[in-house]
């Protein structure tokens, strides 16, 4: 008796066999999936910036503007990627894990990892596994913060599949998590953050 | 008049606040999306006929991408299984279980799963299975099944989950839509850390690299392969793509087909098991590629169907689809997709869903929208014209008898005699007819003035 991947592979050769000819496959130029320019921008950085707040998304290029933002919103404690955190060094009334505590789920209120990529036509954040330290750490919290060098933000998306290299698992994320299943009413923060925030630093 | 096609029925015995919000939410999101394509494109219709080239193109060569996409998994280090039909996928998903000796899954929504009523087989024989997008954990503690491929529960007002909720003892009445969703995070979020498996559909898959794509709003998928140590991804073999970069393509036109998203939040593209060095994430990711009569519509004359990215746009802008709602096509896939796909994918159970594809205006709307280019309505009569040839009693209730009709179409000598005649209709009350078809026609419709029957004579006379 035949297996089930054998079964299926001879079933698709019966059901291709009697068609006179195939489809090829079309040549397309990246253009195709370009969007057109929604504004003036001096930089990718900006345009990063501009589209990230279409997509509810915060930005910042600074941390002391992030650091009011998080007291502002009582958001003082969190986890932090060892790497970076050096950030928050001296940043009184915020404190943070460097190693993230499963049991410690609901307390964390923000969460910081390394950004991978960011897309300027999208304001989308790229997080590659490989970088980031904990996949909780950048899910479970209300605010997540990814950290992006200036010099990984990429155009568009093709730009950024280029990037992906052979990481076992990528996330492109274009602000907060959020439904719609309510009655078509739009909810920020379903299972994910709430707040999607990217600090870009050169 | 008398209405005796069963979608028809459904429609008029429809609760009008069930009706109100099913129409709603479709015409919302159909907008929102011709909105969002044509103010980011110069060419819209190009990248939609282009995604439905790479589609079909794929679907042809599917026995070279789906070895592929097998080996490249492998190397990523991705257990990759094969079902040919539900019992088995089932079967599948529960001994991956009980080897690991698991007892409880979180499902990020997959319409597969669906198709072979896991939720409930995985339960029978034991284990915990808890739906996380918020749309489907609705779904599933009301017992009740998806009215809709992108947003399940377009049938549902927010008073009747506040209900569903006070019921379940998540918190007392309270039918704020914020309030409801904090709830469900709050009791979702100990469901993700506690459970021993994650299950998923997929999106796409590239067959180059052998990476599952998942698309969510919610980011559910994400957690579901978050705290726990198996993700098992179960996927129709329709969904490979060739490449990576062909991804940039389809990502681009979901989100916006689906919700006028320029991309949906979370657009996941995983390959295998976690890094070594990660602390969170799966260390066995189990691809399972399901069959379920999925060649057996390639090998019909509506293949096409196969290129759908069940984005629902055709659902959205279907005047049946927002009449009748998402249950009245008494399937897994509603709307126009589901027109085509459920008769097909019910095997020699054709017979009973064949009234499906009459279900339809052929206005020809979802093959405008849709962004894989199906030309739905010519399937439609594709599956319309089999109904016929097999004598599918179903599609058959309420349609008038045309046979005198085709034998005058078919006749060039009577059809020309009768059109030279034409001028005698002006004088015939035509209402008291009394053939079935005459009054069924007319008991809704007024005839025009005929003004034809001269054009032959004035040809003939053409130099």
């Amino acid at each position: 008796m035949s297996s089930d991947r054998e079964k299926i592979f001879s079933a698709i050769r019966a059901a291709l066999d009697p068609l006179p000819t195939r489809t090829e496959k079309p040549e397309w130029e990246e253009s195709l999936v370009v969007c057109k320019p929604s504004g003036q921008f001096d930089s990718l950085k900006a345009q990063f910036a501009d589209k990230l707040a279409f997509a509810s998304g915060r930005f910042y290029d600074s941390v002391e503007p992030l650091a009011e933002f998080l007291k502002a919103e009582q958001s003082t404690f969190g986890y932090c990627d060892p790497a970076l955190a050096h950030l928050l060094d001296g940043v009184e009334g915020i404190t943070f894990d460097t190693e993230y505590d499963e049991s410690k789920i609901n307390e964390y209120s923000f969460g910081i990892t390394k950004g991978s990529a960011g897309i300027a036509e999208s304001g989308t954040i790229m997080l590659k596994d490989g970088d980031t330290s904990a996949r909780l750490g950048a899910l479970a919290p209300w605010i997540h913060i990814a950290v992006i060098d200036e010099a990984d933000i990429v155009p568009h998306i093709p730009a950024a599949i280029e990037r992906f290299g052979d990481d076992p698992s990528i996330i492109f994320a274009t602000g907060p998590s959020k439904t719609a299943d309510v009655e078509g009413i739009l909810i920020e923060g379903v299972h994910g953050p709430g707040i999607q925030v990217a600090l870009v630093l050169s | 008049m008398k209405t005796q096609q069963q979608i028809d029925r459904t429609a008029r015995d429809l609760d009008p606040e069930v009706h109100d919000s099913n129409f709603m939410g479709a015409k919302l999101k159909s907008e929102r999306r011709y909105a969002t394509l044509h103010r980011d494109y110069d060419d819209p219709d190009k990248l939609r006929e282009t995604a439905g080239l790479i589609k079909q193109h794929t679907l042809e060569h599917l026995d070279t991408y789906l070895a592929q996409a097998e080996a490249s998994f492998q190397r990523n280090g991705a257990t990759v299984h094969f079902a040919v039909d539900d019992d088995a996928v089932n079967a599948k998903v529960l001994s991956i279980m009980n080897e690991n000796n698991a007892k409880s899954v979180v499902k990020s929504k997959s319409m597969l799963t669906e198709e072979t009523h896991m939720l409930k087989y995985l339960e029978e024989n034991g284990k915990e299975v808890v739906e996380t997008d918020l749309g489907e954990f609705i779904l599933q503690i009301d017992n009740d099944h998806p009215s809709h491929i992108v947003t399940p529960i377009v049938h549902k007002n927010r008073r009747g989950i506040a209900k569903s909720f006070e019921r379940e003892g998540l918190g007392d009445y309270n039918d704020d839509p914020e309030t409801i969703t904090r709830r469900a995070r709050k009791h979702l979020r100990q469901k993700y850390i506690d459970a021993d498996v994650g299950l998923t559909g997929g999106n796409f898959v590239s067959a180059e690299s052998g990476r599952v794509v998942l698309v969510t709003n919610e980011g559910n998928a994400r957690f579901c392969m978050a705290a726990n140590k198996i993700h098992i991804a179960v996927i129709g073999i329709e969904k490979l793509v060739p490449t990576d970069r062909d991804l940039g393509l389809f990502l681009n036109l979901i989100g916006r087909s689906g919700t006028g998203q320029q991309l949906t939040v979370y657009n996941q593209f995983i390959a295998g098991p976690k890094s070594k060095d990660q602390p969170h994430g799966p260390e066995q990711t189990h691809i399972i590629f399901v069959d379920n009569r999925r060649t057996e519509v390639l090998a019909s004359d509506c293949r096409e169907i196969l290129r759908c990215i069940r984005c629902g746009a055709c659902l959205n802008v279907c005047p049946i689809y927002r009449q009748s709602g998402g249950h009245a096509y008494r399937s897994v896939y509603p709307g126009p997709v589901g027109a085509v796909l459920s008769p097909l994918l019910a095997g020699n159970r054709f017979p009973e869903l064949a009234d499906l594809p009459k279900a339809s205006s052929l206005c020809g709307a979802c093959n405008e929208v849709c962004p894989v280019n199906i030309p739905i309505p010519d399937l439609l009569l594709r599956l319309r014209d089999k109904a016929k040839r097999e004598g599918a009693k179903v599609a058959m209730k309420g349609t008038p008898n045309l046979a005198m009709w085709a034998t005058l179409c078919s006749q060039p000598t009577m059809w020309k005699t009768a059109l030279s005649m034409g001028h005698t209709m002006n004088y015939i009350p035509t209402e008291l007819v009394p053939h079935p078809s005459a009054k069924s026609w007319q008991g809704a419709r007024k005839l025009p003035k005929f003004q034809g029957g001269e054009f032959r004579k004035w040809f003939k006379n053409r130099k």
